[in-house]
């Protein structure tokens, strides 16, 4: 826990920080509508004698509980899938509609790729990429049980990614959720910290300041980059947008969230961002009971 | 002119038989029909989709744009394995298009769908329509839910839900 003591200045009630952080996660699902209503998904889990509660801020995300979320018949048949709440909100911000092209760059396991296909009616493309080969197989597999017949995987690095496999050379909107230092999954994996070190948070900013770049390039003027991690690290957030916002065309815009969260910063260990970065959302464990997360919506401006 | 099949890459099937250049490669007419054949499956029920192959006989369903060929790791699901006798759709096909089946589909009690999801093989006399393989459902609130594909023969339904998708549920 001693890293997260340098956001003691910008977390409001630090305390309450710290005490969620220590408290063990529940089982959320995402109801995946791509083969059930929500009506029908919680009408199978009240046949098996499963109790839930749906999110306020989406009836999609249930918090359930079971100690074996996998093994109930509403996950079987793939009307469910285990998805952690504060996961389940890039999708919802980046907003995907029926029949456009989508991307994920860094899409694997795949809860978000599959939401975003559930989001579009399953008709469109969504191109489910991830540089990691091991980790395409489970993409693979939940792509599959959750019937998302839009998907289409690739294995690349995302930082030089070739649209020439494909006949369009660009996206109406891509989602960026980016590799990062994990901070906010302290609750479900309470190693998470273990490797914490400054120099792994800048080489992964690293990372990160290549990936939202190829993102912007690739997705058309007009279009949408969501920008998310499940890091508090400012170095792995703000100042990754703020990169962005430097070389590439784009702007940080507004969105709404009926989840509690924070400002994005405007400044952090003696640099300022820019004051768009507001509009960005630091979701806190002690806000809504969850795990931790940042996202920044972008509009790509040529 | 005809080709090898070239296992490494997908291929967007032929429309009918008179476009194939593969040998042996099945049609998208050919699909349709037996889903609509074999279970009943309304063939407009595949409008919006491609179907592919990769792999040999291994068939794929996807509905978002590509070209082919496509060197990619996947597109949509797979859904039916064809270069073979009998062929056979998968698990996640029947689970994904199945409620659309009027044919071939064997209704299981809950105990017995239990046993299917967990992957065994059982006796299941009552059975009177065609061997081969069926589509196993069950009743979820009052309407019937595909559970998966099994291959029905002398009395006994065998369960072909993958290993990695069987599932111990609860009574």
């Amino acid at each position: 826990m001693e890293p997260l003591e340098r956001y003691r200045p910008i977390v409001d009630d630090f305390e309450a920080f710290m005490a969620a952080c220590r408290r063990p996660l529940g089982n959320a699902v995402r109801v995946n509508t791509i083969k059930a209503s929500v009506d029908r998904a919680l009408a199978t889990l009240e046949e098996e004698g499963l109790a839930y509660e749906q999110a306020d801020w989406n009836p999609r995300v249930l918090d359930l509980e079971t100690d074996s979320p996998g093994s109930t018949w509403a996950s079987f048949h793939g009307f469910t899938h285990g998805q952690e709440e504060v996961s389940a909100v890039p999708p919802v911000v980046l907003d995907p509609q029926p029949g456009e092209r989508v991307w994920d760059c860094c899409a694997a396991p795949g809860g978000k790729a599959t939401q975003l296909a559930a989001l579009m009616d399953d008709r469109g493309t969504v191109v489910a990429n991830d540089n990691n080969l091991g980790r395409i197989s489970a993409l693979r597999f939940n792509a599959e049980r959750l019937g998302a017949t839009s998907l289409a995987v690739t294995n690349a690095d995302a930082r030089n990614y070739s649209l020439s496999r494909f006949d369009f050379d660009e996206f109406d909107r891509t989602l960026v959720d980016a590799p990062c230092s994990c901070e906010g999954t302290i609750r479900k994996n309470p190693d998470a910290l273990d490797n914490w070190s400054p120099d792994h948070i800048s080489s992964v900013a690293g990372i990160q300041k290549g990936i939202i770049r190829r993102a912007i390039q690739a997705t058309r003027e007009g279009g949408t980059v969501v920008y998310s991690t499940c890091t508090f690290a400012p170095e792995e957030n703000e100042a990754v947008v703020q990169h962005a916002m430097d070389e590439e065309d784009c702007r940080v815009v507004d969105f709404d969230l009926e989840l509690d969260h924070a400002p994005g910063l405007t400044e952090w260990d003696g640099r300022s961002f820019d004051s768009s970065l507001e509009k960005a959302a630091r979701i806190y464990p002690h806000h809504n009971d969850t795990g931790g997360f940042f996202v920044a919506k972008l509009e790509v401006t040529a | 002119m005809s080709h090898d099949n070239d296992g490494q890459r997908f291929d967007r099937l032929p429309a009918t038989a008179d476009e194939r250049t593969v040998e042996g490669r099945a049609t998208r007419e050919e699909v349709v029909d037996y889903f609509a054949d074999r279970f009943g499956i309304p063939p407009e029920t595949f409008d919006a989709y491609t179907f592919w192959e990769k792999g040999a006989g291994k068939i794929w369903l996807y509905g978002g744009e590509a070209s082919t060929p496509l060197e990619i790791e996947a597109i949509g699901m797979t859904c039916l394995r064809t270069r073979q006798e009998h062929w056979k759709p998968t698990t996640d096909f029947v689970q994904r298009f199945g409620r659309a089946a009027t044919d071939c589909v064997i209704d299981l009690e809950p105990a017995e769908a239990r046993r299917f999801a967990a992957g065994e093989d059982q006796d299941l006399e009552r059975w009177d329509g065609d061997w081969g393989y069926l589509i196993a459902a069950h009743e979820i609130d009052g309407e019937r839910e595909p559970i998966g594909v099994g291959l029905y023969v002398h009395g006994e339904l065998r369960s072909m839900v993958p290993k990695g998708r069987q599932r111990d549920l609860e009574p």
